[in-house]
């Protein structure tokens, strides 16, 4: 180290690469798996750069001398790539693929390049080069560990108008798109015997024993090109040739056999119970132009009998104050792009390093044409052969080394030295340079192992990680497990396979495989490099922007446990899921505790392994077969007569009949005058109908409603309310018994599964010996509802085989008779408070029943009404609708319907809920009419109650549940839940609204027709 | 019924005691802790023993009693002891049937593995 020629620390003329780089300058001859005959062009920033057929954006921007790539999410500070895989935390970029295709936080490392392809780069403003947000990194004190709950808490408005608006906007990631996604997506499930996880030695040598073995094997790999280590190490010798030509003959083989399947650019991201693996396959997202129609994604979800994990190892990061400059990256990362892209990284790179694995990538590159000014080893002593290979090549390592800092601004242009003795920093050193290449080792890559809630066991010697137990049926084989090296992967990789295959009941062979121009290389784990303590930043999580002082930070601050640190400084908690840093928090943390790092801890890795775009969970449900439309045999006559719509539950419903420009106030009010004053049309068809038949059917629903059922007549209807043994309203309907052993039974339109699977558990599981069956009937019956004064004028000259007069069919009645010739199910019964029938119709006989009551009502003023004049009608009339009124902690008594419960039942379902200490408590909410001040006022839904004209804060007492203009009183009209509300009947209270207090009188529940006479017209 | 997420990510193998075979858990739902009876005589019952039927639950880490209901299959409730920490069924068996003996059971699946 003789020969570093001693610079002094302050002035060093470093050169900073501003000018513009000609096309793939920075392309080695002879070098790479690229396509050098197909050239291909995209822009990154506007600007148009030349590819090569193969490349990735991160390997041709490189090509082209472009290392700055993107700008941090904290302190915006300039970033190139870190890795060359799907691990990198630095080189997010946007990609456009045409109108509506835009996607942010896309790796520029696997992004593959295709002609026309738009890339930007990310979290900068107004533009990559000149980035007012790097502002931030000149105050990071605001934005240390745990600043969120530090810093910007006074004064307390300034929350929200100035700290969380800037905040949000200056700190993230990419921009999310706005348009809808034009692509499609798709999904399917596949069952094999052995899954192996990616295609590098280890995998492939696994395919390869499990393969030849006869078993089913579906090998998947997350790059474009399978073979992991191997497309980055050509000048391994396997089996007497090179690297490459084993690979090419091994995926040859794999593709040849017929019970082998190989799925390239497809990334496992989840791994879930009984061996299911769930798989993104990317299909369009590398073509200039995909064939029409083909889909984007495709979801896999396979169901192995063994899997095999080869994810192998992922590079850690070594941590020193500038670590994050562009073209500061991993060893790894420069071998890849010099081996798999053809592309030296630098001229000059320095190399700075713990572990062995550095110096082969230093030697390619210097081969290569670099010249390494030098390779700074943290270790005091490396092996002799090292040094010897490095000699040879004149390349100088200075043992014992630290790094203190970096220079350059938006790529390196120097480091900072010093030897270390005995924990003491010598002098510093300037070192010229364009690149640095760090290596600390090796990380196992225990992602999808750790999601089967394996156990990792702490492994001291190489100071990492290693698979324990998992409770599924897998196998963690080569770099993944700790095998470092090509020939140790290939080993541990063919017994995996041959195992896996065995467990499945074939005979797997272990291929032993010769290996050659490797040695086994060691290293030292450190968990950051000795500095001076200045203002610099150490790196540990390049996504999230945490430095090694901020976790030192947190555990000064009282932090613990890894999961602490982690939340209070973000480390790990990025889209890379700390692939690259989670090791040396952990590392870092555990020396400031002194602890080992096992009694820290490692924190949970979950699904998705990569970030994973909605359109692949979504698939299939997407647009039109998102979810199920449900509609009534009458709604096409609805959409004839111009009806507008609303949801519920998934029931497409009738909201109102605008005539001509009628607004739906307009038209609601003269539904409802047509309906008090002559007859209104409904479609109650949506009501939920589960038919109750059975010797035992009356003591069934005897024992499940509040109400008696035993004594109710063949011919007669009651209206039921359910109760959870919890004594709360769940739903309610009115019962009707055709025959003894025989009820028609409504449930609300959304309640209907509910009720039903509640009927059943009860029936299957409490009283499994009476005799009940249940049948859900609900798209059987079509349910057409007749109201008003005129109803009977209209609906009897069509009614055979019954005399419907008031006397003779008198409320609450049900009868089996024909209307205009079908046989239907009529009911006398009313949900407006007017004169009602409701005709129970089969469905497919629903559109003719409908027509000839709505051609005989012409005379009668007939006229269809949807679920908003519904509402109102019931209002006035105080009908509770379950889910509106109440809430889930509504009693009966809390909803006025105490008549409804049955005094000499001993038990129903709730009933000795409903004596419990809290519900016979005053001070219960019920339910009560409000009528404000100002009979033009309508409330608000939702609005609360208070008890004074008071500024708030002031205990809220209610709310309101239905708030409606009452075209029949000429008013507005609301119902409301209130404490001990029937007290305070005539009573003020107020409702506080954003701009206004509104006041409005106490009532009773009930506005229209309290005595109920309408009934009985 | 509306896909959901958890639904797409459905993993889960479940065997039906009524069925006699093992499905996904899609056409499955889940149905609380399993052999909590009804009380015969809820109104003779006290405040405090009522409450606890009504809400007091095992919460356990491990292997659990719970019901399921094959919903889109033959509509059946059973039961079931799933272990709550790896989500491994130990044995599904018939509602009414009596409750398996856990060490039993624990030690028929250690063999089995």
């Amino acid at each position: 180290m003789s020969d570093i020629a001693a610079e002094p620390e302050i002035g060093l003329a470093f050169r900073e690469t501003g000018a513009p780089v000609a096309d793939g300058a920075f392309r080695v001859a002879r070098r790479g798996r690229v396509e050098r005959t197909r050239r291909v062009g995209f822009t990154f920033d506007g600007k148009p750069y030349g590819a090569l057929g193969g490349d990735t954006v991160a390997s041709a921007l490189l090509a082209n001398g472009v290392h700055l790539m993107g700008r941090s999410f904290k302190y915006h500070r300039p970033r190139g790539i870190l890795s060359a895989g799907s691990e990198d935390a630095n080189a997010l970029i946007g990609t456009s693929r045409g109108p509506g295709r835009f996607e942010p936080n896309t790796r520029a490392t696997m992004q593959e390049v295709f002609d026309g392809l738009a890339a930007e780069s990310q979290n900068r403003w107004p533009s990559l080069g000149f980035d007012i947000g790097a502002i931030n990194d000149a105050i990071p004190h605001l934005f240390a560990a745990g600043f969120y709950y530090k810093t910007f808490k006074w004064p307390r408005p300034f929350w929200h108008h100035v700290y969380e608006p800037v905040i949000r906007a200056a700190a993230g990631l990419g921009r999310a798109p706005h348009e809808a996604d034009p692509d499609s997506y798709t999904a399917r499930y596949h069952h094999t015997d052995i899954l192996v996880v990616g295609a590098g030695p280890a995998g492939l040598a696994a395919a390869l024993a499990a393969g030849r073995s006869g078993a089913r094997v579906l090998l998947v790999d997350e790059h474009s090109e399978m073979g992991g280590s191997l497309l980055s190490m050509p000048e391994i010798g396997i089996d007497a040739r090179g690297a490459w030509s084993f690979l090419a003959e091994t995926l040859a083989e794999l593709a040849s056999l017929p019970n082998v399947r190989l799925l390239p650019r497809t990334t496992a991201f989840g791994y879930f119970h009984q061996n299911m693996v769930a798989l993104a396959e990317r299909l369009t997202d590398h073509l200039a132009s995909p064939p029409d129609g083909a889909p984007r994604e495709r979801l896999w979800r396979v169901r192995a009998r063994e899997v095999v994990l080869a994810q192998g190892a992922i590079e850690k990061p070594l941590v020193f104050d500038g670590n994050d400059r562009p073209a500061v990256m991993l060893a790894s990362a420069a071998r890849t792009m010099l081996n798999r892209y053809g592309v030296l990284v630098g001229e000059h790179p320095a190399v700075v390093t713990s572990h062995d694995s550095a110096y082969a990538t230093a030697f390619e590159l210097a081969d290569a044409g670099a010249t390494i000014p030098v390779i700074i080893d943290a270790r005091p002593t490396v092996e002799p052969v090292l040094l010897d290979e490095a000699a040879r090549r004149g390349i100088a390592v200075a043992t014992g080394h630290t790094v203190l800092g970096t220079e350059g601004r938006m790529r390196v242009s120097g480091l900072k030295i010093a030897p270390v003795t005995g924990g003491t920093i010598g002098a510093a050193r300037a070192i010229h340079c364009d690149a640095v290449l760090m290596s600390g080792g090796w990380t196992p890559s225990l992602h999808l192992f750790s999601h089967t809630k394996a156990s990792l066991v702490w492994d001291e010697d190489l100071k990492t990680f290693l698979p324990g137990q998992s409770p599924e049926a897998c196998v963690t084989a080569g770099g993944g497990a700790g095998h470092w090296g090509i020939a140790a992967a290939l080993e541990d990789g063919a017994r995996a396979g041959a195992t896996a295959a065995a467990k499945v009941g074939h005979l797997g062979r272990v291929h032993d495989f010769s290996v050659e121009g490797e040695r086994v290389e060691t290293g030292a784990t450190i968990a950051a490099l000795p500095s001076r303590g200045t203002r610099g930043k150490a790196f540990v999580d390049h996504q999230n922007d945490v430095t090694a002082k901020d976790v030192r930070l947190a555990v000064r601050e009282g932090m613990r446990s890894i999961e602490h640190v982690k939340r209070y400084t973000t480390t790990g908690m990025a889209t890379d899921q700390g692939k690259t840093s989670n090791i040396n928090a952990l590392l870092i943390a555990a020396e400031a505790l002194g602890k080992s790092p096992p009694e820290v801890g490692l924190t949970t890795f979950r699904p998705p392994y990569t970030p994973t775009t909605f359109g692949t969970f979504a698939n299939h449900h997407a647009g039109a077969t998102f979810e199920v439309t449900r509609k009534t045999p009458i709604n096409g006559w609805a959409e004839a007569q111009g009806a507008v719509f609303e949801p519920v539950a998934l029931w497409r419903r009738a909201r109102y009949f605008p005539r001509g420009n009628e607004t739906m106030r307009e038209a609601v009010a003269r539904e409802c005058r047509a309906t008090r004053e002559a007859v209104g049309l409904f479609d109650a068809s949506t009501l939920g109908k589960i038919e109750v038949v059975g010797p035992d059917a009356a003591e069934f629903l005897n024992r499940l409603y509040t109400n008696p059922f035993l004594k109710l007549a063949p011919g007669r209807c009651r209206y039921g309310v359910l109760l959870g043994e919890d004594g709360f309203i769940r739903d309610d309907g009115v019962i009707a018994r055709i025959a003894e052993d025989r009820f028609h039974v409504t449930t609300t339109t959304g309640g209907a599964p509910r009720v039903l699977t509640m009927m059943e558990d009860y029936l299957q599981t409490e009283w499994p010996d009476l005799k009940v069956w249940l049948t859900s009937t609900t798209e059987e019956w079509a349910t057409v509802a007749l109201n008003g004064p005129l109803a009977r004028a209209v609906l009897a000259p069509l009614v055979k085989g019954l005399d419907i007069a008031a006397d003779a069919f008198p409320h609450m009645s049900v009868a089996e008779c024909k209307v205009a010739g079908v046989p239907v199910r009529l009911c006398r019964m009313s949900f407006t408070g007017e004169l009602g029938f409701e005709v129970n119709v089969p469905a497919r006989h629903a559109l003719a029943v409908w027509e000839a009551i709505w051609t005989a009502g012409q005379p009668h003023g007939i006229t269809p009404y949807g679920t908003e004049t519904m509402h109102v009608l019931r209002a006035e009339k105080g009908f509770i609708i379950v889910g509106q009124e109440t809430d889930g902690t509504v009693t009966p008594d809390d909803a006025g319907l105490a008549w409804a419960i049955g005094k000499t039942k001993r038990d129903f379902v709730g009933m000795r809920s409903l004596a419990r200490p809290d519900l016979v408590a005053t001070g219960r909410k019920q339910l009560v009419g409000l009528l404000t001040r100002d009979p033009a006022t309508v409330l608000e839904e939702g609005a609360q109650l208070v008890e004074e004209d008071a500024r708030p804060p002031v205990p809220m007492i209610g709310h309101v549940t239905s708030s409606y203009w009452s075209e029949t009183l000429g008013r507005s009209i609301a119902l409301a839940l209130v404490k001990d509300g029937r007290a305070r009947i005539g009573e003020t209270l107020y409702l506080p609204m954003p701009d206004t207090t509104i006041a409005a009188e106490v009532v009773a529940p009930v506005f229209y027709d309290p005595d109920g006479a309408r009934f009985h017209l | 019924m509306v896909p959901t997420m958890r639904q797409e990510a459905t993993m889960l193998l479940i065997h039906c005691p009524y069925c006699d075979k093992t499905l996904p858990e899609v056409e499955f739902a889940y149905a609380g802790e399993a052999h909590i009876v009804r009380p015969a005589d809820p109104a003779a019952m006290s405040d405090e023993a009522w409450r606890d039927f009504l809400f007091i639950r095992t919460n356990a880490r491990g292997p659990h009693f719970e019901r399921w209901r094959h919903v889109h299959g033959c509509a059946r409730f059973f039961n079931a002891v799933r272990d709550t920490v790896s989500d491994r069924f130990l044995a599904t068996y018939k509602a009414g049937a009596p409750k398996p003996d856990l060490a039993t059971l624990l030690a028929e699946t250690e063999r089995a593995r």
